[in-house]
């Protein structure tokens, strides 16, 4: 529980971003793909991914609809907008930047 | 494209958050089904799989409300929840939430009349182009006593001539028409302008149809022409353009109609009818003199010019004037005023103590809920300590508190803009001489002003009980939850103090109150010098038209007084020209042949009256010396005047002045050869709050004033002589208007309008504010009886009297009745100073309104504390020493 750091936050609306990318999906579908993608590695913390969501709703990256899912209920699925696609392209070029960053100063030896 | 989405996106969230809330509710119910089925199909059981995954998603009442904090207008609906709570609270007590609106109402009604008023009259621009450069113009003496006169026709032609300070002046002159009826319409006496013709062109106005006036038509040998008023056009004309062309006949003499002007234009005033050159109107004799002061000036100043510049250049003119003319009333200075002060200036004074009045008024409505809201924050005390306690931030407390007082406060404003309404219905028809009473309404600007005013109101009294709490207390509060005395002390304190500063207040209104009271009292009780009860005033323009000659007007109204005498109820009847407490109307300079001629430069100068033989009679102006007028002195025998005692004593002193000649510039045949003064008669007053001017009486009968009143002296009721006297008027001339009909005592009425109106007004906002500080001791010692009561329980119990419990508790509650009273007569005196303008008779340190003042105030203040006081006295020790 709790609010995710800085760090978790930002890396959170990247994944959603990228997760999005591909397909619409619910937001459950999105937490899923999130774990299996990374191997199990990152639970996404399910108290944060729903406000995450919902921010990122309100400044228009992505936006929702109610459609019928694979089990028949009604849920509403998120998809990428075209301001989206934008900001997942330099969110990711953030983080290459940074993770670059990061392993040139973790691997010097 | 993405700030177009994102505004979508808010507007959705403001307009449908109910159904959001309810989505994202379904949203998260998935989620968690999602994982209970998986949960399930891993091999869980239900109950099991059920709290796994409520164990893994967390507390969904949590997760709503974090991605709701997500949303736009977050904030916007924490405050509305604060609202609605505060509501509730309100709604719990609604007693005292009536009660505090209903005071707040009481108390914003008055101050948004006033400002309404203020803004409409004194303060919002007249609807002319560029109305910053309007100025009006008056002639004026060097000396500074007189500084408002009218300008002369002469004065006008030369300022016009030479000054250039000006884009340009024009002149107006305000008179009645008899406008004759035609094709089945009665005939009517239409108010009207003489003006130049370039008035329209200074305004910045043309004609809504047809056209305004061009310097051709304003020659005395023009073909007469007409400008109608839009009301005019519409009301009489039907609002048909075919009217331009046409031909009226006003005072019996056709006029081209040439234009209408545009329905916004009502200057000077709304009930002028129609225009009329001025120049055409006047002979050009009176429109070249020097002395004949009757016009209205107003002129434009060129972009840069300042009043004082243009001020400098008048004078100028008019000293060189002066030295031309050095015999005679020719002024030798020059004033100017802003064109909004020229028509107001007058008021401001009443206007603005009015306003500040009713600031005062507001002032202590607010004192007086931050009083009660103290003594609710007190009982509330538990409340707000469990609050705090549990993590409820103070900013949110006080936020509450404020939020409280402000829902309060909007609420009395609604009610106040309704009394604002009415009040302002009430004033306009009760002061019919203010100026520009059509333009009082209640606009956009009053209602922002009323919004703020609520906002302050509502802020400062929820700020003072709410910062009057602090943390400290809190963990006291909490340690004493189970006794209930001893506490508040700081809320008792405050309390008083507020209260104090009530009852200053309060004592303020209630002097200034009483000062105009005695005013106006001093202003109804002068004796004008006439009789004032049952007599009744028409007045009548005959038109020039169809009564050229002086015998023509005197048969008319010898016979006039001849039937109207007739009629059953009329005691005496008369004709003038000049009805005492109506102003000043008419001066005219003049020599007295048996004194030797004046030093140059000197004259002398009386009001000119006019009046037949029985006026002096039906007036009942008793005669001093000589004889009054005898019935056979009419046209070219007419040559003797009479004069009041006042001129006797100015200019005849220690002679006799029956045998005097009097010479001047007045119609009177012979008045140029010396007029003999047959009589003397007492003083009457030309304004109630003047002294007597020296008068000369000329014989009506003379033939020479068409216009004339026609004075009733009745036996019963005035006004029952009003319409026969009106019929016999009218059999004898079926064409006539009558204008006016007022009884005397009307008349003086009017004149005495304002300071009866302030004084009324000023003496109810004080007994108001008298009412609520009452209250307020009331409320103040009932609370500190109930905080004590354990206290005056175990006194009681120890051997205490009554009367000594009911003395200690009256004396707690007096103390800040006695500390405002002191505050509140220091002021007084002060503000006293600031209304000595608005004093006639009446000193501005007036003992006796202090006195009763004081006495006024001790005795409610003793009323109000009585009660609780005797109750505390009536305790009965056993019962309130169980409290604890």
């Amino acid at each position: 529980m709790g609010k995710p750091n800085d760090l978790v936050q930002g890396t959170l609306d990247l994944l959603i971003l990228k997760t999005l990318s591909i397909e619409g999906r619910h937001g459950w579908a999105i937490a899923k793909r999130i774990q299996q993608i990374s191997g199990e590695v990152l639970q996404v913390q399910q108290g944060s991914l729903y406000p995450a969501l919902h921010r990122l709703e309100q400044q228009g990256w992505i936006k929702a609809k109610w459609a019928e899912s694979e089990t028949g209920r009604q849920a509403k699925f998120y998809s990428l907008t075209a301001a989206g696609r934008k900001q997942l392209d330099s969110e990711t070029t953030h983080w290459a930047r940074l993770s670059e960053a990061i392993n040139l100063v973790v691997q010097e030896s | 494209m993405r700030w177009l989405h994102k505004l979508f996106m808010q507007c959705q969230m403001l307009i449908r958050r109910g159904r959001a809330g309810e989505q994202l509710q379904d949203e998260l119910q998935f989620h968690l089904d999602q994982q209970i089925a998986e949960n399930e199909s891993a091999g869980m059981d239900p109950d099991e799989a059920r709290s796994a995954a409520l164990r893994s998603f967390g507390n969904p009442t949590t997760l709503r409300d974090q991605a709701r904090d997500t949303w736009s207008w977050h904030g916007l609906e924490v405050f509305l929840s604060d609202v609605r709570f505060g509501i509730r609270t309100l709604v719990r007590t609604p007693g005292f939430s009536v009660l505090t609106i209903l005071v707040m109402g009481l108390g914003i009604g008055a101050n948004v009349a006033l400002f309404t008023v203020v803004h409409s009259v004194l303060l919002k621009p007249l609807p002319f182009k560029d109305q910053d450069r309007l100025v009006r113009l008056y002639e004026a003496n060097s000396k500074g006593t007189f500084q408002d006169n009218v300008l002369a026709g002469g004065t006008f032609a030369s300022w016009q001539a030479q000054a250039q300070s000006f884009e340009g002046i024009a002149v107006e002159k305000g008179i009645d028409y008899n406008l004759s009826g035609s094709g089945g319409q009665l005939p009517e006496l239409a108010h009207a302008q003489q003006a130049s013709w370039n008035i329209f062109q200074l305004l910045g106005v043309d004609a809504a149809t047809g056209r305004v006036f061009l310097p051709n038509d304003d020659r005395r040998d023009a073909n007469p022409t007409v400008v109608l008023n839009w009301g005019m056009w519409k009301r009489r004309y039907g609002g048909d353009p075919a009217v331009i062309g046409k031909t009226i006949l006003l005072d019996a003499r056709p006029f081209t109609v040439i234009g209408v002007l545009p329905a916004w234009f009502n200057y000077p005033d709304p009930k002028v009818q129609l225009w009329t050159p001025i120049y055409h109107e006047r002979s050009p004799e009176v429109m070249s003199m020097h002395t004949a002061h009757n016009l209205d000036a107003i002129a434009r100043l060129r972009p840069g010019v300042t009043i004082d510049q243009a001020t400098a250049e008048l004078n100028t003119i008019q000293r060189q004037i002066r030295r031309q003319f050095p015999v005679g009333p020719v002024n030798d200075a020059a004033n100017i005023r802003p064109i909004l002060d020229a028509e107001v200036f007058r008021l401001k004074a009443g206007l603005y103590a009015m306003f500040a009045a009713t600031g005062c008024l507001l002032l202590i409505a607010c004192l007086n809920i931050a009083n009660l809201l103290v003594a609710r924050a007190a009982t509330r005390r538990k409340e707000t300590a469990v609050r705090t306690a549990l993590g409820g931030s103070r900013t949110r407390l006080i936020r509450g508190q404020v939020i409280e007082s402000v829902v309060l406060s909007v609420a009395g404003g609604v009610i106040g803009l309704a009394l604002a309404e009415i009040a302002l219905l009430w004033l306009v028809h009760a002061r019919q001489d203010i100026p520009r009473a059509d333009s009082i309404h209640i606009d956009g600007v009053v209602v922002l002003f009323t919004m703020g005013v609520m906002l302050v109101c509502g802020v400062v009294a929820g700020l003072i009980p709410a910062l009057s709490s602090n943390d400290k207390q809190i963990l006291r509060t909490l340690h004493e939850s189970s006794r209930s005395y001893s506490s508040g002390q700081g809320g008792v304190r405050l309390r008083r103090v507020l209260l104090g500063l009530q009852v200053g207040l309060t004592v303020v209104l209630l002097t200034s109150a009483g000062l105009l009271l005695k005013t106006y009292s001093r202003l109804r009780s002068v004796d004008v010098g006439c009789a004032t009860h049952d007599v009744l005033t028409l007045e009548i323009n005959l038109p020039k038209g169809s009564y050229k000659i002086p015998a023509q007007v005197v048969t008319f109204y010898e016979q006039l007084v001849a039937r109207v005498r007739q009629l059953p109820g009329a005691q005496a009847v008369a004709v003038g020209t000049v009805l005492p407490g109506e102003g000043h109307q008419r001066d005219d300079v003049f020599t007295i042949q048996e004194h030797p001629a004046l030093p140059k430069g000197q004259v002398l100068d009386a009001s000119t009256y006019f009046a037949d033989p029985g006026y002096f009679n039906a007036m009942q102006i008793p005669l001093l010396q000589g004889r009054l007028f005898d019935a056979d002195e009419r046209l070219d025998r007419g040559s003797e005047v009479i004069v009041n005692q006042d001129f006797v004593l100015q200019f005849l002193k220690g002679e006799n002045p029956l045998g005097k000649h009097i010479k001047a510039d007045v119609e009177v045949p012979g008045a140029d050869k010396g007029l003999e003064i047959v009589g003397v008669v007492a003083d009457t007053l030309e304004n109630v709050s003047g002294t007597p001017t020296p008068t000369v009486y000329y014989p009506f009968y003379s033939g020479t004033q068409r216009s004339g009143i026609l004075v009733i002296r009745t036996k019963q009721a005035p006004s029952a002589l009003a319409l026969p006297a009106q019929r016999a008027i009218a059999g004898i001339d079926p064409g006539l208007a009558v204008a006016n009909v007022f009884t005397m005592d009307q008349i003086l009425g009017k004149s005495t309008v304002a300071a009866s109106f302030d004084a009324t007004l000023l003496l109810a906002f004080a007994f108001i504010s008298l009412f609520l500080a009452a209250i307020g001791l009331f409320g103040v010692l009932s609370y500190i009886v109930a905080q004590r009561t354990p206290e005056i329980g175990i006194r009681i119990a120890l051997g205490a009297q009554r009367q000594q419990v009911m003395r200690l508790m009256l004396r707690d509650g007096l103390q800040p009745a006695f500390s405002g009273l002191v505050l509140g007569l220091i002021a007084s005196t002060g503000v006293a100073q600031l209304i000595r303008s608005m004093l006639y008779g009446t000193r501005a340190l007036d003992p006796a309104v202090y006195i009763l003042v004081s006495a006024t105030l001790l005795v409610t203040a003793i009323l109000a504390c009585t009660l609780p006081a005797w109750r505390a006295s009536r305790l009965d020790p056993m019962t309130a020493l169980r409290m604890e």
